[in-house]
């Protein structure tokens, strides 16, 4: 066969096999929002969970994955900062700052799982924590560490070096330096980064079903005592949230309209997911604009 | 005599303690991570070879034995026989890479190669969305969508390694993709234009020039996607059957190490045999999580050279 | 003619030094000097790159802390401040420095100036006023910015960057100002715009200036350093310098035969 017929060919199957995949995430994308929309009324968003009757909703689960995912950035962000601000400004080229990055790459390729597990044996019962927002919270920083370190260390890398020398010759410190010259720069890139890491702990499940456990107990917003256990604020009540509810409900198959839900609260799911995208892009390059506009 | 202006120029300021503060601090901050890696290792080996050391299970009958019952006791010995979760594990891993990686490649040279800047500024924010669609939701559509399809094929109950494989492929494809992408990207245009320069057409310029030049790149991508795979949990156990049997087929019911961690834990009792065991199961995932990650080590290394 | 000619000014020295010496790694980048700058003057640093002519400037405020070894002596003061005791903080705020690139920061004109100074510890906001008039008048940007304090300083122009630099490093109030390669990145009209504000500035500061422009160096300075390959050839007067120079390198250099 001559090459102009080959490279004709390939080009050819190339495009068949994207047009498939394009096909492909149309489909899933599209079953999952119509079905999801479609065959549950939008209020079930505020509707409590039922485990064995139908027209639940997902109330405090969605509340239990919001307020786990504000929890577990509160504690990653700073813990994220210092670690990036450490490795980026700091750390010497020595068998340290090696090892500090060869444990970071580990961690973050483990297993949400295995993760979880650790947490698991740790937190829930070697302390006797018991299943609760802050093991699932705390789990969710040992896996969001790692990403968030990484992507704040290279923010602080790609600033020029002519920044850090207009602070240090003025007699700022270098502390001063980092926080006051440096940080402000890069605050849109850890932003982006920061809602990109909660598009994954929002979608996470596996390292919370033996964290902050499988069961949603029902909650009083009016009650806003954190110590009292139907409060939402209580940070030591166990809290389903909503991907690990959409497991539950397919695994246990108690529920009758279990498919209905579960498509529904996939497609809230997914919606989030895509708003945090979204959003992403749109704060990074409008706060980008800003601190660098030519007015 | 030392005047004011010595004396400023020689004794520590504000600065100097602010600079000690700070380094101290990050430092404390990044010895975290290694005693939070090291304890995350530490944890998971101790208790995960407890099964060999106290329970005396033979590492070589954990790895090949087939009959997973660590209640009963055959022989004196508890039966751990992990076998099936091992395969399980290893043949959807294995297959959602082998379904998955022509087409990371096709798409990645197809925006690497044929489309338009308006296309590719298309397609990587729909990549981006798919990376970040939650394990859960592509497993509940497996079940709902990919079982009952492969039971209308194929028969049986429609649980098993193919519709894992299935749900694993749709899940690392967009990782694997974004990945290649950027390693064809990353081979210089003079690479191209010297080939179609010398009359090669443009196929034979991707297939024997810019694929080589990112095949390490791309090897990366692959392994990355399988190191997910291999370590995802939920979507897996939603479709794969959940009974510990070796797979007679594709379609059989059977376990992966992820599956039977995710659905068992929280059913036994630490400290009991059945619990033990599963931690070894944990272990099977970290050492091979870790190795994955000493492969992508490798080639980067041998990249550089 | 002479090998070397190192002539020392008969003037009141502000720094100077003593067998400073500079290694990157094993490499010795500049060999011994000993050099003394005149107060209230400007001295040009000349010489074809990598001739160790910054090398030397960024040693003078132990910008070159991280990246080299500094050996040797920098008198200043009356003390030497090559020494792990000396507070590098308090030494770069007393020995300011302009850059090759302006390097304003991502902020407004006015938080530019003030910043450095609130962190010393200067809060009233009449005081601050004050300094950013009197700095900007120094760097001679006041009548083009003084309704636009607010304004991001990115959004200036490259000059009117530069010389905000220069007003941000004047604003604390140094003794000495090293200057590399300030207009380097400039168009002419700016340049000579800058040029003019540092010869104003000479009343207040003693300033050193590298700078690969000799017509820059003949115009502006006062005294003149020529650096070849590591090594001071010579350092005299600029006009011995440029008309009559004692070592034939520097002449090759001043005539152009060689940069």
């Amino acid at each position: 066969m001559d090459a102009k017929k080959v490279d004709r060919i390939a080009k050819r199957v190339i495009q068949t096999m994207v047009l498939m995949i394009v096909v492909l995430l149309v489909l899933i994308l599209g079953y999952i929002l119509v079905t999801g929309l479609s065959q549950t009324k939008l209020d079930f968003i505020f509707k409590i969970s039922k485990a064995a009757q139908a027209g639940g909703g997902i109330r405090d689960q969605l509340f239990n994955s919001l307020y786990l995912l504000v929890l577990a950035l509160l504690i990653s962000v700073p813990l994220s900062l210092g670690a990036g601000i450490y490795l980026a400004e700091y750390a010497p080229d020595n068998w340290f700052t090696r090892m500090l990055k060869t444990l970071i790459e580990i961690l973050s390729s483990l297993p949400s799982i295995v993760v979880g597990l650790f947490a698991y044996l740790v937190l829930v019962i070697k302390f006797q924590i018991g299943f609760s927002i802050i093991a699932g919270a705390m789990a969710l920083t040992f896996f969001n560490l790692p990403l968030l370190t990484s992507n704040i260390e290279n923010a602080f890398r790609n600033l020029p070096d002519s920044q850090r020398e207009a602070g240090l010759a003025l007699g700022l410190s270098q502390w001063k330096m980092i926080k006051g010259i440096l940080l402000p720069r890069i605050v849109p890139s850890i932003i982006t980064a920061v809602i990109l890491s909660s598009g994954r702990i929002f979608g996470e499940a596996a390292a919370l079903i033996y964290t902050s456990g499988q069961s949603a107990p029902i909650l009083n917003y009016a009650n806003w005592n954190p110590f009292s256990p139907d409060s939402p604020l209580n940070i030591m009540r166990p809290a389903e949230t909503l991907a690990v509810h959409i497991w539950k409900l397919n695994s246990e198959g108690l529920t009758p309209d279990a498919d209905a839900i579960s498509a529904a609260a996939s497609a809230v799911l997914i919606i989030v997911v895509l708003l945090f995208n979204i959003s992403a892009h749109y704060f990074g390059e409008k706060l980008e604009q800003k601190l660098t506009a030519k007015r | 005599m030392e005047n004011d202006v010595q004396k400023q120029l020689t004794s520590p300021s504000k600065a100097t303690r602010e600079n000690i503060r700070g380094k101290a601090l990050t430092f404390i901050i990044a010895s975290l991570i290694i005693v939070l890696t090291v304890a995350v290792i530490g944890f998971i080996a101790i208790k995960g070879i407890t099964t060999f050391t106290k329970d005396g299970v033979n590492l070589w009958d954990f790895l090949t034995k087939s009959n997973w019952n660590p209640g009963s006791i055959k022989d004196g010995k508890p039966e751990v026989g992990a076998a099936p979760m091992i395969l399980g594990s290893f043949l959807v891993t294995l297959l959602a890479a082998v379904i998955a990686t022509p087409f990371s490649l096709a798409i990645g040279i197809y925006m690497s190669e044929y489309a338009s800047k308006k296309t590719n500024k298309l397609l990587r924010p729909v990549l981006e969305l798919f990376t970040g669609v939650p394990s859960v939701v592509y497993g509940f559509l497996g079940l709902v969508i990919i079982v009952p399809m492969m039971r209308t094929i194929f028969g049986g109950t429609g649980f098993g390694i193919l519709p894992g494989a299935i749900v694993l492929f749709v899940m690392i494809f967009p990782t694997i993709t974004s990945m290649v992408v950027d390693a064809l990207t990353a081979v210089p245009v003079s690479y191209r234009q010297a080939a179609l320069a010398l009359g090669a057409t443009q196929w034979q310029s991707i297939y024997k020039i810019v694929l080589r030049a990112a095949t390490p790149g791309i090897l990366t991508a692959v392994i990355f996607g399988m190191a997910r795979a291999f370590g995802e949990a939920l979507a897996v156990q939603m479709v794969i059957g959940n009974s510990v049997l070796m797979p007679t087929s594709l379609v059989s019911p059977t376990a992966t190490l992820t599956s039977q961690l995710t659905s068992q834990i929280g059913n036994t009792i630490m400290g009991s045999i059945q619990n033990d065991a599963l931690w070894s199961l944990a272990l099977v995932l970290l050492i091979m999580s870790l190795f994955f990650n000493l492969l992508v080590k490798m080639i980067a290394r041998k990249r550089k050279i | 003619m002479k090998e070397k000619n190192i002539i020392i000014p008969d003037h009141e020295v502000a720094i100077s030094t003593k067998d400073m010496a500079v290694y990157y790694g094993e490499k010795k980048a500049l060999h011994e000097t000993r050099l003394s700058f005149p107060k209230y003057r400007i001295t040009a640093l000349i010489g074809a790159s990598g001739s160790a002519k910054s090398t030397f400037l960024r040693s003078l405020n132990r910008m070159n802390d991280k990246v080299a070894r500094v050996t040797g002596e920098i008198n200043f003061e009356g003390i030497n401040i090559n020494s792990s005791k000396v507070n590098v903080n308090e030494l770069r705020r007393r020995i300011g420095m302009v850059f090759q690139q302006p390097n304003p920061f991502a902020k407004s004109i006015y938080d530019n100036i003030t910043y450095a100074l609130k962190y010393q510890g200067i809060k009233d906001k009449q005081t601050l006023d004050q300094i950013v008039e009197e700095s900007l008048r120094g760097a001679a940007l006041w009548d083009e910015v003084k309704d636009n304090l607010d304004k991001s300083a990115l959004a200036l122009s490259g000059g009117q960057q530069q010389r905000l630099c220069i007003a941000r490093a004047i604003a604390v109030k140094p003794e000495i100002l090293l200057l590399d390669e300030p207009a380097s990145a400039l168009d002419p009209i700016s340049t000579a715009k800058l040029e003019e504000t540092l010869m104003k500035l000479r009343e207040n500061y003693t300033m050193i200036m590298v700078t690969h422009n000799m017509q820059q160096a003949a115009r502006t300075s006062d005294y003149t350093a020529f650096f070849h390959l590591g090594e001071v050839y010579e350092y005299d007067h600029t006009s011995n310098i440029f008309q009559n120079p004692q070592v034939e390198l520097t002449l090759n250099y001043v005539e152009g035969r060689f940069g």
